[in-house]
């Protein structure tokens, strides 16, 4: 029986250095120094695909304000004048896209509200394992633009691609200078419920869509 | 009624409703096709399984510490811990929070910790307005059932079954509107409980894991319920049990990574939320206030006994799915919080073995549940000591005869081999010329839901010795063979 003291030293060495269970073999394929981030991109791309979710890919950072009003006008209804509004944060990365070049978009910014259709939010880091998008709460991407909305779009660099969980999470605490936010939100794919009937159905309580703009420099 | 002859009457009931059947149909085996799809998808799945069960036993086996650290880092990052040793604490202390935020309507996402101790109902009888924000909680609460499975409690229900109880409950709703597609149904749902989210001021989820190293807790859902719920009122209350504690976050992914591959077939959860405190000085969204009731209702004496391992446990709902029990009787059935396998496995540490020992007895042994579990509990000795303890209990005088009587005839070979052969001689007289019997006089509770195979050739023992009679003779015709080859191929 070890006693209380090496207990209390063990537990506290556990939480001091966390252990690495998960090789990740499956994806890294055995290659010593890792899967090749293109490797990742494709794995994450495939994912999201399985998972029902749209891809908009754009070659620089300038072309994301235009991609996103195309895919907002070939997908979500306008209204009366013409004109999708959008929610945002204030996030400054999307805040210093040069949305003056693309018209039929109107800003809000701020947390979502009731009559908010479209929630747009930047991501920190996308998971190759399953496709999974990294957020974290905070005035930059108000949490309830994910979860409000008929629509999300989360706009990823490429390069904010990681293998794992365990590397995303390492990327939320890069973004936030090592603070936990009050949430971090793993989001696979869209709302969706399978309680009626056993048929699987988007939409259940949050948006019925999920888009990702994935942007390479 | 006690609960054993309660439990039979169930049984009995829940065998002859045809549309429960109907509903048992398809979907446990859709979950068991997607969880075998998973685990074709992942190569070191099995491996993996191996992990899990490391990991929730080195946490069990310092959870005290585990809990102490988690208490440390959650109260730093803003959380308030309430510890519950019962669930009426439990729901005392959820009460006087309600009411310490002066609120009138709550949302609740699903959480079987609050089923283990009625809080909607305890909630419900102090005035507040409380919706089950999960679609098939919902369904259940508005049938005023109870969940029949963990992670699907709405699957004994089929679709026009949800169209009837819409219209009687959505009364303000056109009443010639179509229902006729779960989508139609699903619509409706969400505008009626998105106004619940919008107006409720204080919001209960569960958790599935607890995280020391920061003080957070992870929270699932595939329907995003959980973060509307958490995220819209001023109040956010966590209301889970102690076993649920991990060490690090490192220790919660491979447990996530089995998580949702063997509950649903998904690879990960839609919605995998973080939780750590309150909103954030500069948060424009999120509660004020986060609250952490961690509840005990007999996990630790659990932990201290041979039983151990069912605390383990991550709700994935798999054992049940794969149990040939579960899957002819539904959940309900079981008038167990938990039900199938780990049902028979936990309620009677929770309930007290009075109340619910006699559900390991509604197990084949066929060991699937321990076959597919993400945490490798070994289910069927677990139950199997239950069912040594509920020996222990008071049975009817007849039950007791009876099984005397076996014990007598297992320790006495030669008229054990007597009565045997007697026993197959007459079920093969009363199977004619059949080879199935389809009703047995004295055990017709058998043969009222299946045929006995009638046996073929002598019993169990004597094909054995013929067996071995047999094997005899060829070892012997293959020495003497051996020997004659030898002879010929000698100089
Ligand atoms: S006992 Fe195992 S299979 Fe059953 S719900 Fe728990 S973790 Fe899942």
């Amino acid at each position: 029986m070890p006693s209380e003291a090496t207990c209390a030293e063990a537990v506290a060495e556990r939480i001091a250095h966390p252990l690495q269970h998960w090789p990740l073999r499956s994806i890294r394929a055995d290659e010593p120094a890792g899967v090749s981030k293109q490797a990742l991109i494709g794995r994450f791309k495939a994912q999201l695909g399985r998972l029902g979710a749209d891809l908009i890919e754009v070659g620089s950072v300038a072309e994301i304000p235009a991609a996103l009003a195309n895919y907002v006008a070939a997908n979500v209804a306008d209204d009366a004048a013409g004109l999708a509004r959008i929610r945002m944060g204030s996030d400054a990365f999307l805040a210093a896209l040069p949305w003056s070049s693309t018209s039929g978009l109107e800003i809000a910014t701020g947390k979502a509200e009731a009559a908010d259709v479209i929630g747009v939010s930047r991501a920190i880091a996308g998971v190759a394992e399953t496709g999974t998008l990294v957020l974290v709460s905070g005035a930059d991407n108000p949490v309830t633009l994910g979860y409000l909305p008929e629509t999300h779009i989360v706009v990823l660099e490429a390069g904010a691609i990681v293998a794992s969980y365990e590397e995303a999470m390492q990327s939320v605490l890069v973004a936030t200078g090592g603070r936990m936010p009050r949430t971090v939100n793993l989001i696979t794919g869209a709302s969706r419920t399978g309680d009626i009937g056993g048929k699987i159905v988007m939409g259940a309580h949050g948006p019925r869509r999920v888009a990702v703009v994935l942007w390479a420099a | 009624m006690t609960a054993r002859a309660q439990f039979d009457a169930d049984i009995d009931a829940a065998l002859a409703d045809a549309p429960l059947q109907r509903a048992l149909a398809d979907v446990p085996a859709g979950f068991v096709a997607g969880r075998r799809r998973a685990r074709e998808e992942l190569p070191e799945f099995e491996p993996l399984r191996r992990v899990g069960r490391d990991i929730r036993d080195h946490a069990l086996a310092h959870l005290d510490l585990y809990l102490e650290a988690f208490e440390g880092n959650a109260t730093k990052a803003g959380s308030r811990v309430h510890w519950a040793a019962s669930g009426d604490d439990a729901c005392r202390i959820v009460l006087d929070i309600c009411r310490a935020a002066g609120a009138r309507t709550i949302t609740k996402s699903k959480s079987m910790v609050s089923e283990e101790i009625e809080l909607r109902e305890r909630l419900q009888d102090a005035e507040f307005d409380v919706v089950e924000t999960d679609l098939g909680e919902y369904l259940v609460q508005i049938r005023n059932e109870k969940p029949s499975h963990i992670i699907a409690p709405a699957i004994h229900m089929r679709a026009e079954d949800v169209a009837n109880v819409f219209r009687r409950q959505h009364g303000h709703l056109a009443a010639d509107r179509q229902l006729d597609t779960p989508e139609k149904m699903i619509a409706e749902a969400r505008g009626i409980l998105r106004d619940k989210f919008l107006a409720a001021d204080v919001g209960i989820t569960g958790a599935n894991f607890l995280v020391a190293e920061t003080g957070s807790a992870i929270i699932v859902t595939n329907e995003g319920n959980a973060d509307l719920t958490m995220s819209l009122p001023k109040v956010h209350v966590i209301l889970t049990s102690i076993d649920k504690v991990v060490p690090t976050f490192n220790d919660a992914w491979p447990l996530l990574r089995l998580l949702a591959r063997s509950a649903t077939g998904q690879a990960f959860t839609a919605y995998t939320t973080i939780v750590t405190g309150p909103r954030q000085p500069t948060d424009p969204d999120g509660p004020e206030q986060c609250h952490i009731v961690l509840l005990d209702n007999g996990r630790t004496e659990l932990l201290a006994s041979e039983m151990r391992s069912v605390l383990r446990c991550i709700r994935c709902g798999a054992c049940m799915n794969h149990c040939p029990v579960y899957c002819s009787i539904g959940g309900h059935a079981y008038n167990s919080v938990y039900p199938g396998p780990i049902g028979a496995a936990l309620s009677p540490a929770l309930a007290g073995a009075g109340q619910a020992a006699h559900l390991a007895e509604a197990s084949t042994f066929c060991g699937r549940c321990e076959q597919v579990c993400p945490v490798e509990i070994p289910l069927v000795s677990v139950m199997r000591q239950w069912r040594s303890l509920a020996l222990e209990q008071p049975r009817s005088r007849r039950a007791r005869l009876m099984l005397h009587a076996w014990a007598r005839l297992a320790q006495h070979p030669r008229i054990y081999r007597w009565c045997a052969g007697i026993a197959a001689r007459s079920l093969k007289w009363l199977a004619g010329s059949g080879a199935r019997i389809r009703r047995l006089p004295f055990l017709h509770a058998w043969t009222d839901y299946r045929d006995l195979a009638a046996p073929q050739g002598g019993t169990f023992q004597q094909q054995w010795a013929q067996r071995d009679r047999k094997r005899a003779q060829r070892d012997r015709a293959d020495v003497s063979a051996a020997r004659a080859r030898k002879s010929d191929s000698a100089p």
